[in-house]
């Protein structure tokens, strides 16, 4: 059994609105953020989650030389919902040595490369300063930039396994503290809007023509989002009504490099491992936020999973309706949905399917509903055949 | 925290498997400057040998010849890849698609461009079901990737194949980012000393101090390679001898490794 850790702080901006506040109101109202694909000139038909106002939000200061979409996106993220209040809080009681960063990311600032390479010269060449490789492209800066922002000086590091990054940090961040090598974790995901993505799910036939609709029957893909999230974990005494991370299950495939093992034995071996950790029987999971991207081949494997771990009696559902696919801040950013859930007893639908794929067997919320939330799991998948699943709970 | 070094695996210019680099690391034999070796691992099946990029060989390449070493079969391991720059050739290949008119990027490339690439070549090959972890720390990947090895090993109790891999990029991306020679290198780590481990590691982080001097048997050029960091710890398993060694880690620390020779 893994030792709890309580979740002392959470922030968010994903196309749903900047902050927990703004989150909350658009799940409990079924407000979905997507819009027609507007994202620069990239002419995909398709819909996508983006979050507002990035372009006029450069990082100022001793960060500057950091400023690019995905970094304006962490520090829109770090200015929510008081978290930098509560990292400096814990920074006072352990010391900024004592606290990790570990951040999730897929593609950081490779938008500025993308860029810059249409500015080459006739030769070729990449102009001289439009890649600030280290501060934009590399995936290592946005963790730069997060600890810094933060001024915290522990163990850290980018962690990119595609579309379960930011899952995995809380498994990483468990090691950590198991380890002894730090007292707190700021753990977060960090992915923006970029050619490569769009373009790259675009050739794999894996877009989605409008909003994505998760387990309907003529489903037909998914829609890219962008967001950051982050949670700062601590392992205190908690009071009544904590959220604590209670476990967490990792696994491979071993299958294929883009498609999930049709039996979603991976999937099904991530949620028992976090069973596990948690000590915990699946009747004791009270809603499982599913991986759920929209694509035929995802939904199909993840039910097979969930069925063979569940059965069809635990709700389940999917959030990528309202905030697309953010790739790799989808793990923290649907932890910090599920941990809204589990505060507010609420189980969200899966907006925009209509009609479930009758070949699905587990248990599939289409509307939202009220109901008190003890133990919620939280499922992520990537390329690469990489899984992660989280358990959060809310302490009596 | 401590760990125990079963296996190495190591490939980079003039220095084609641990073997024949051993005794070049232990300062017994002079280093012969050559091409990085682009071997197809044997490992990985023939659909993957064909879809695989030259850096998820390379990093799979030396991760097989680690396991080979080690005396523990594939899936009983889990993993963590460490590369700073990830695969450079996929990344100039679909930037340059995207800046053409057509912006056609190829499904293969676009599968292969998931920094975990290679650990889904390895899996797939190895059929292990176990976590796999891949992590990024610009310059000092390498240690994060060891900090985040011996914590799995340590608190999963579980063996864990540690690989760290770069590639130079190719134009015009390598006068932005210059790296020079191909590198990989894997240990196998396990949390007990049972079997006969070539080492013991005790592995801390310390306040910033100076960290131990790159070996000066080998090529400086080789220093701009983010994976080659290893290179000061396993010049230390190669001389099989008591030491304690400093790795860059952040602003603030050093990674510092208490190596212990093998029982």
């Amino acid at each position: 059994m893994m030792t709890a850790l309580t979740v002392t702080a959470m922030a968010t901006a994903n196309p749903l609105g900047r902050g927990l506040s703004a989150t909350w109101d658009a799940l409990r109202l079924d407000r979905h953020g997507l819009r027609a694909n507007d994202f620069e000139d990239a002419a995909i038909k398709t819909w996508i989650g983006r979050v507002e106002g990035l372009e006029a939000e450069a990082i100022a200061g001793d960060l500057a030389d950091f400023d690019c979409r995905n970094n304006r996106l962490a520090v829109v993220g770090l200015r929510q919902d008081g978290f930098e209040q509560a990292v400096a809080r814990a920074r006072d009681t352990y010391g900024p040595n004592r606290i990790a960063v570990l951040i999730g990311t897929t593609t950081s600032g490779i938008l500025e490369t993308e860029l810059a390479y249409r500015r080459r010269t006739p030769s070729g060449e990449l102009l001289p300063l439009t890649v600030r490789y280290r501060q934009t492209q590399n995936l290592f800066s946005v963790s730069e930039v997060v600890r810094r922002h933060l001024n915290l000086q522990g163990p850290v590091a980018s962690v990119s396994t595609a579309c379960s990054s930011s899952a995995k940090v809380f498994a990483s961040a468990s090691r950590l503290m198991a380890a002894g090598l730090c007292d707190a974790v700021v753990v977060g995901g960090v992915d923006s809007l970029c050619f490569m993505t769009l373009y790259g799910f675009a050739s794999l036939g894996l877009l989605s023509s409008g909003p994505c609709r998760p387990g309907d029957a003529d489903r037909d893909g998914l829609s890219i989002g962008e967001a950051a999230g982050f949670i700062l974990l601590e392992r205190r005494e908690y009071s009544d009504g904590d959220l604590q991370l209670l476990g967490y299950g990792e696994s491979s495939d071993a299958h294929h490099m883009s498609t999930p093992h049709p039996e979603g034995i991976g999937a099904a071996l991530a949620m028992e491992r976090a069973l596990g950790r948690a000590e915990m029987k699946p009747i004791d999971i009270d809603y499982v936020n599913l991986h759920g991207t929209g694509t035929p081949a995802n939904d199909l494997a993840e039910d097979h999973a969930i069925w063979n771990t569940f059965g069809d009696r635990t709700p389940c559902s999917s959030t990528k309706g309202r905030t697309g696919h953010t790739l790799g801040a989808a793990g923290i950013t649907e932890a910090i949905l599920a941990a809204l859930c589990l505060q507010h007893g609420f189980i969200p639908g899966t907006l925009h399917t209509t009609r479930l794929d009758s070949r699905l067997k587990s248990h599939i919320m289409l509307s939202s509903e009220r109901h008190p939330l003890r133990h919620v799991m939280s499922n992520s998948f990537g390329f690469g055949g990489n899984n992660c699943s989280l358990i959060l709970g809310k302490t009596p | 925290m401590q760990v125990f070094v079963h296996g190495v695996g190591i490939a980079g210019p003039g220095l084609n498997g641990w073997a024949a680099s051993r005794p070049v690391l232990a300062g017994l034999s002079p280093h012969r400057m050559a091409p990085t070796l682009r071997s197809i691992p044997d490992i990985l099946s023939a659909t993957e040998r064909r879809r695989s990029s030259h850096a998820a060989r390379l990093a799979v390449t030396v991760a097989q010849e680690a396991l080979l070493a080690g005396g523990l079969s594939g899936h009983e391991i889990a993993t963590v890849f460490a590369s700073s720059d990830g695969d450079g050739d996929i990344t100039q290949e679909i930037c340059e698609a995207l800046a053409g008119p057509a912006r056609e990027v190829s499904p293969t490339s676009f599968h292969n461009s998931v920094y975990n690439a290679p650990a889904g070549y390895w899996s797939i090959a190895t059929g292990s079901r176990l976590a796999s972890t891949s992590v990024c720390a610009h310059d000092v990947s390498f240690a994060a990737g060891l900090l985040e090895a011996a914590c799995h090993a340590a608190v999963e109790r579980q063996p864990v194949m540690l690989i760290a891999s770069d590639l130079p990029f190719p134009a015009p991306l390598n006068r932005i980012r210059p790296v020079e020679h191909s590198f990989a290198a894997a240990v196998l780590l396990t949390p007990t000393s049972d079997g006969a481990p070539l080492m013991r590691w005790e592995i801390s982080l310390q306040p910033r101090h100076a960290a131990t001097a790159f070996p000066a048997c080998l090529p400086d050029s080789l220093r701009s390679n983010p994976a080659a960091r290893c290179l000061p710890l396993l010049a230390i398993l190669a001389r099989q001898e008591a030491a304690t060694l400093s790795l860059d880690y952040s602003d603030d620390s050093d990674l510092v490794v208490l190596c212990e020779p093998g029982a």
